[in-house]
Parts: C-alpha cells; structure tokens; sequence
C-alpha cells in the first residue's frame, strides 16, 4: 500500500505540482485578463482604465477579487436551491479542467492524453451545464432566456468549430495536443497556413462558443440585464466571471496548439531566424527598465513600493528566459521559452477577442443563428471535404502539396464567396416580403 | 358612481394563462436600456413580441402645474428639466411663446446666438443619442467618443452661461449675458473638427454589416402612420415626410440660414440613423454660416422687470432635437401664467413603439426604444 502510495508518487510528482500550479495561479491569471481587457477597452476608447488600485491598476483584479467575496450571498427565494448553488461551480470546474490536456511548454503539460483534443472539447462544452442550469434555477424570465439562447448558441457553433478542428486534426494525424504540436514542428508549417479557412472558423466559432461579443447574446447586457448571471452575485458570479475567461484562454490554448504552433518560436525550423532566441529575454527585460523608469513617477511612496514589486516580478521572469539562452532547443530551458511563446499566442488570440468586442455592435439571436447554420457550418464542411482531398492528392496522387493545398483553398474561398452571395440574395427576399 | 378601475387589470397586455405559449415580460423600470424609468410590458411568444404597452409616469413631477404658481421668468428653468439633454431647445420654446404672447421680439443678435446655441444643443442632444443607441445595440466604443465631443458643446454652453446641462440659456425677451470673447472661435472650432468626427462615426457604424442587419427593417414607421401617431422630428422625416419646423415656419434666426432638411424612405431604424448623422451636419452647418455674421446691438427686447402679458393664448412651437416642442400658455393678465401645456416630442413619439415593436424580437426592443430617442423626463413632465 505504501509502495503503490509512493510509486504514484515519486511518477505523478510533476503532473500533482502542475495542477496545483494552475488551480492556484489561474483564477489570479483570469483576474489580469479582466484587467488587460479593461486596459484594451480603455485605450480603445480614450480613456485610462483602472489607475487608482496600485500604479496603473495593477492591484484591481486583488480588490476585485476580495470585494466579491465579502459580499452578501444572496439565493432569490423562489430559486431552486441545490442547482443555483451546483451550476456556477459546474461552470468553473469545466473551464479549470481543460487545462489538464494543455501544453503550456514542452515540458509543462500535465496530462499527455493520446485524445487529448477531444478531452479538452468534451469537458469545454461541458460548461454549458452550469449555465442552463443556472438560467433554469434562478427562476426568472431573463434567465430563463439568456439560458434558452445560450444553449441553441452552442449546439450551433459546436458543429462548426468541431469541423474546424477536424481540419486541423486530419493534417496532423493525432488528437494529442503534444503531437500536434509536434507535428507542426516537424512539417516546418504551422497549421494555420495549411488550413487557413479553418482558423477563420475556429475564431469566429470560438468566439460565439465562448459568449464573448458580438455574440455575447446570452448575457447581452442591454437587453436581457445580464442574461443567465442576472440573480447572480458576489462570489457565484465571481464563477460564473472565472469560467468565461478560463474559457477564453482555454479557446486561446486550442486555437494555438492547433493552428498557431504551440509552444514553437516563429520560424523554428530555420537557422536565419534563431536571433529570434533572443526576444523573449530581451522583451521582458523592456518590459522591467518601463517598470523601473515609471516607479519614480507613482504618487506616494506606497505606489512606488507596488511599482518596484511589480518590477521584481518582471525581472525575475527575466532571468530564467536570460539562463536558458546559450540552448533554448531542449529540457527546462526550451521549456520556459515553449512557454513565454506560448503564452504570448494565446495573449494575442485573446486580443482578438478583445479587439471584436469593442468594435462591432451585437447580433440579434436569429441573425447569429443564422451565421452559423448558413454560412459557417456549410462552409466548415467544405472546408474539411477540401482539405481532406488536398491530402490525398499530396499522399496517393503525388501532387506538389503547396498546389494541392492551394487548388483546394481556391475552392473553398469561393464556396465561402458563393454562400456570401446566397446569403445576400435571402436577406433582400426577407426585407422586400417584410416591406 | 363607478369604481375606480385598477390600472393594472386595465391593461390590454395581461398576464397569460398558467401553460399557455405567451410569456408576459416586464422591462424597466429599473432595466439598463430603457433610458430612464420606462417601463414596458411585453407579450412574448417566444422571443417575438405580439402586443406591448409603455408604462410612463415613474418620472412625473408636475411640471406643467408649478408653472401655475410662478411668475413667467421663474417658470423658465423648470423646462430645462424636462429635456434635460437638450435644455437649450426647450428654453427657447418656452422664451419665444411667452414673447409672442407680449407681442415682443428679440433683438437680432439675441436671434442670432440663440440659433447657434441651439443648433449647437441639437449637436449634443444627437451625439448622445448616437452613442446610448449604439450602446444598446452593443457597440461599446462610440459612446465615449461621442461624448467626448458633446464636451466640447457643453464647455462652449459652460463659458457663456455657467452651466452645462440645465443651463437656462435664455432669458424671456432675448438674453441675459452678453457672448463671452472667443465664442466665435470657440465655436468655429468646434465646427472645423466636428466634420471628421462624424465620419469617423460614420467608419464605425454606417457600413459595419452588424449595425445594419440589427437596423435595417426594424421597427418600421410609414409616412401615414407616422403623421397619425403624431410622430414628429427625425422619426416623422426618416418615414419620408419633410416636416421641420425651422423650415416650414421659422423662428429665432433659422430663416436667414442655408441647410437641408435630411429625410429617409423606409421608416426604419437605419434611415432614422442615417437623417439623424446629416442633421448633425447641417446643424454644424448652420453654426458656421451664424457665426460668420453676428449682428451688434442690444441682447435683450424691452419687456420690463415684471411680465403681465395682455389676457390670451398662445401655441408657439419650435423643432427640438427630438420632435416639434409646443407650448400652449394661456394669461389671465396676471403675473403668473393661467396655464402652460407642453406638447412634448418624447412622450408623442414613445406612442408609436407598439406600432414599430409588433412582430419584432425582444432584442430589437431595445433597438425601437433608442431610435425613438426619448428622454424619460420629458415623457412624464
């Protein structure tokens, strides 16, 4: 018994560490995304964003974290108890659960499943639960229909983003996220250049999947208050909070895996570009001489200390990245700079998220319905049909891959072209019998 | 004598039967696009709407009954509270009739700068509008920028009166202060940006495919319907109808100006957007050709300290950001004012939202409510 006790132990020890890893720096992670987007959202609209809670807002997400957990739990009287308490908690656990198959670095993955992608998809969808359920126990009409809409918005954009996927998988030949990484690696492509059609679909279909806007439908603030969150407060919907941004990232951590090489430099494979070795060390050393140059300029010795603080951080990130240079190819060292890549395409996924959010106004529920059925689901499935031949044109027949790849890609654009012009044709006919 | 009848059984939107389809969906009063403290019952089946009523009074204050009990001059800041997004256009109305019922007129230059101040309130008012209904439909961004330019208006209206939103501008028989140095400049400068900016609201919106799908063909209005609701302002000119009253009959200084009156075809959401965007160009427009030629003299008629208009009625109406604003004010020869009725554009034009909503979704609810463009203190007075 003790044998077997310490046998997990002495093979398990790093996968036990990694998940303590997560589950303790994640929630801390999500709450600077929510600070990042408020930056982004600020700057988008000239503005300045959380300035007061430490220098630049640096301690928001704290105080943000701390306010909602000392407030008044409040449970609507007609609500059905046990579900209204288990649905926010299905939620977070769904998204929290997804990192389990997701390579951070080379080294950093705590679970390298053989299905590893389909696990991630399986329990991602599995959030969907909490917010039906939660919409359902609340009891009231808007969370009623932020959950009904919810729900007919994932099933639909499911299909979509499974096909996405599919295109992916099928050039990679693995569901292991470890794999696919190394397949890209090996091929010297990423993904998304092979399939680009693919990761156009993914991002949009990620988006709806993740309620973000312009599909932010079951929450849509100025409609249905706040959708299924609506009797929600203080820490439960802190949860509900948490497991939309672990989504995010979670949808990022796919996106990139799948499509944008992982935890892979740009051009990898290519000795001319190894100086790009040096820019992680050299980015966050920018990063720490601004820290170092704003600590003088915070107001009160207070703010100065957070300032130096956050500087430290940056440079003891700095070190690692600084050590790990003379061979970053192998062991910890390609594992810290796996992830700084890593971490960096993913932020960068997220910003795209950010960026939509701000930009573009909110769909109706019908018109996002009928995106999906009309124009990304058909095209999604050409999309897979095109790069399926493209592979067997390349393996049985022979084909140069870059024309097979592009042959099948011009099909696709104008399948995509002729479902644009179909939709148009429809709209018009639906405005004149409305007229 | 009958029974006083319970408001809330004498609603034709009544709760449905326990398992039938329909679902009875209250919204506002405390609902974060209602604007205010409106509250709209809707009959859903679905997510569509069959039959929806406005609830209205959650704002009332009397207004129109104070007016009973102050002297003519004291009455004047209380319009600035109804609209109080453009408090400028309602004190002007309420100037001008109390004037026509003296039979006294404002000097020129008082003409003048009151049209500048109002055509530069129009500007506000619309801007605000633009960013809360881009708001409502999701687009978070223009809002900021739209106020960040209706700061500009409300600086110019902060240097000369003192005040930036219930600013009590003008004074009955032309105005109280005279224009502070630099208003010209400060005005024309306002007007040279102005331009680009509403083309960069123009960039966001305008073709965006989101914006239009969510307002094209929502919320239709017919030019007949619209005149038989009595919809007045830019909902009665995007239905085709060209109705403005600082064209068809002009007050303060309008008649003396160049510009257009923008109008739509189809009625719909988008065309009340698109006449809306232009009218924020003719306005500015209008500003640039006033402050081109400012007349000098006197800023203020000789109506004496105490105001006794001669026993009688009057009805002077002007065109507000949002619609005609009337005021029907009755004198008894006294110094207060027998009566004053205030035809207000937000309150008429709210009676056209079961027509436009029917048939709808729940989301073009909100769609309706800001293209109508209604200011709560205005609809209960």
């Amino acid at each position: 018994m003790l044998q077997e006790a310490y046998f997990i132990l002495s093979n398990y020890i790093w996968q036990i560490v990694d998940g303590l890893v997560i589950v303790a720096i994640f929630p801390l992670l999500a709450g600077y995304v929510v600070l990042l987007e408020r930056k982004v959202m600020a700057d988008m609209q000239a503005r300045l964003g959380p300035m007061r809670v430490g220098p630049h807002g640096l301690l928001q997400p704290l105080a943000d974290a701390v306010k909602l957990m000392i407030k008044e739990d409040i449970i609507p009287e007609s609500a059905d108890r046990a579900i209204f308490w288990l649905a926010p908690v299905l939620s977070v656990f769904a998204g929290m659960l997804s990192f389990a198959a997701i390579p951070v670095g080379p080294g950093f993955l705590i679970a390298d499943m053989n299905i590893g992608l389909l696990f991630i998809f399986a329990v991602s969808s599995m959030g969907i639960f909490g917010i039906v359920l939660g919409g359902w126990a609340s009891n009231s009409h808007y969370s009623l229909m932020g959950a009904l809409r919810s729900s007919a918005q994932l099933v639909s954009y499911e299909v979509a983003v499974g096909m996405a996927m599919v295109s992916g998988l099928l050039l990679a030949g693995t569901l292991s996220m470890k794999d696919i990484v190394g397949y890209q690696a090996h091929s010297g492509f990423w993904l998304v250049f092979v399939a680009p059609v693919g990761f156009v679909i993914y991002l949009v279909g990620s988006v709806a999947e993740t309620n973000r806007a312009p599909f932010d439908l079951p929450e849509a603030e100025s409609e249905l208050v706040a959708g299924y969150m609506t009797e929600y407060s203080g820490f439960r919907w802190a949860l509900y909070f948490l497991a939309e941004y672990s989504n995010m990232v979670v949808v990022g951590s796919v996106a990139t895996t799948l499509f944008l090489g992982g935890w892979l430099r740009p051009f990898a494979g290519t000795p001319a570009f190894h100086f790009l070795d040096y820019a992680p060390p050299l980015v966050m050393l920018g990063v720490t001489g601004y820290c170092v140059y704003r600590i003088p300029k915070q107001t009160g010795w207070d703010q100065k200390f957070i300032m130096a603080i956050f500087t430290g951080i940056c440079f003891v990130i700095t070190v690692p990245l600084a050590a790990a240079l003379p061979h970053p190819v192998a062991g910890w060292q390609a594992g810290v700079h796996g992830a700084f890549w890593f971490i960096a395409k993913v932020m960068a996924y997220v910003y795209v998220f950010l960026w939509a959010r701000f930009t573009f106004p909110r769909y109706r529920f019908d018109q996002l319905m009928q995106l999906g059925w009309h124009y990304l689901i058909p095209l999604s499935i050409v999309n897979v049909m095109g790069v399926a031949t493209a592979i067997v044109l390349h393996r049985e027949a022979g084909w140069n891959p870059v024309v097979s790849i592009g042959v099948t890609l011009v099909v696709t654009v104008l399948a995509a072209l002729w479902l644009v012009r179909a939709g148009e044709r429809r709209e018009q006919a639906t405005l004149k019998s409305a007229a | 004598m009958d029974e006083p009848q319970n408001p809330a059984t004498a609603l034709p939107v009544e709760m449905p039967i326990p398992g039938a389809d329909e679902i009875v969906l209250n919204m506002g009063p405390q609902h974060p696009s209602t604007h205010g403290v409106l509250r709209v019952k809707l009959k859903l089946d679905g997510e569509r709407i069959e039959a929806s009523e406005c609830i209205i009074g959650y704002l009332h204050r009397g207004v129109e009954k104070i007016a009973e009990h102050r002297s003519y001059q004291q009455f004047a800041p209380y319009v600035d509270r109804m609209d109080y997004v453009a408090a400028v256009s309602n004190g002007l109305g309420y100037c001008e009739a109390v004037e026509k019922l003296l039979g006294a007129e404002a000097p020129p230059r008082a003409k003048v700068v009151r049209t500048i101040l109002t055509e530069l309130q129009r500007i506000a008012s619309h801007l605000l509008w633009l960013g809360t209904h881009a708001l409502d439909i999701g687009a978070l961004t223009p809002v900021f920028y739209c106020l960040r330019e209706r700061e500009e208006v409300l600086k110019i209206f902060e240097k000369y009166c003192g005040a930036r939103l219930t600013t009590h501008a003008f004074r009955i028989g032309g105005l109280q202060y005279e224009t502070y140095d630099g208003f010209e400049h400060d005005v024309k400068r306002f007007c040279d940006d102005f331009e680009k900016k509403v083309e960069e609201y123009e960039q966001l919106l305008t073709g965006n495919r989101i914006w239009v799908g969510r307002t094209k063909g929502i919320g239709i209005l017919t030019g007949e319907q619209a005149i038989a609701l009595g919809v007045t302002g830019p909902p009665l000119r995007a239905s085709g109808v060209k109705w403005d009253i600082r064209k068809a009959m002009p007050y303060a200084a309008y008649d003396q100006y160049q510009f257009d009156i923008p109008s739509g075809q189809n009625g719909d959401t988008y065309d009340r957007y698109l006449v809306r965007m232009e009218e924020m160009r003719q306005s500015r427009r209008i500003c640039l050709q006033a402050i081109e030629n400012i007349p000098t003299g006197p800023i203020m008629a000789k109506v004496g300290k105490v105001l006794k208009p001669p026993p009688g009625e009057v009805y002077h109406a002007i065109e507000a950001p949002k619609g005609e604003i009337g005021y029907y004010v009755v004198s008894d020869g006294t110094v207060q004012p027998y009566r004053v009725r205030v035809r207000p554009p937000s309150f008429i034009n709210l009676q056209a939202f079961d027509t436009m909503a029917r048939g709808h979704l729940v989301a073009d609810v909100v769609a309706i409510i800001g293209t109508l463009d209604i200011v709560l203190g205005e609809v209960d007075r």
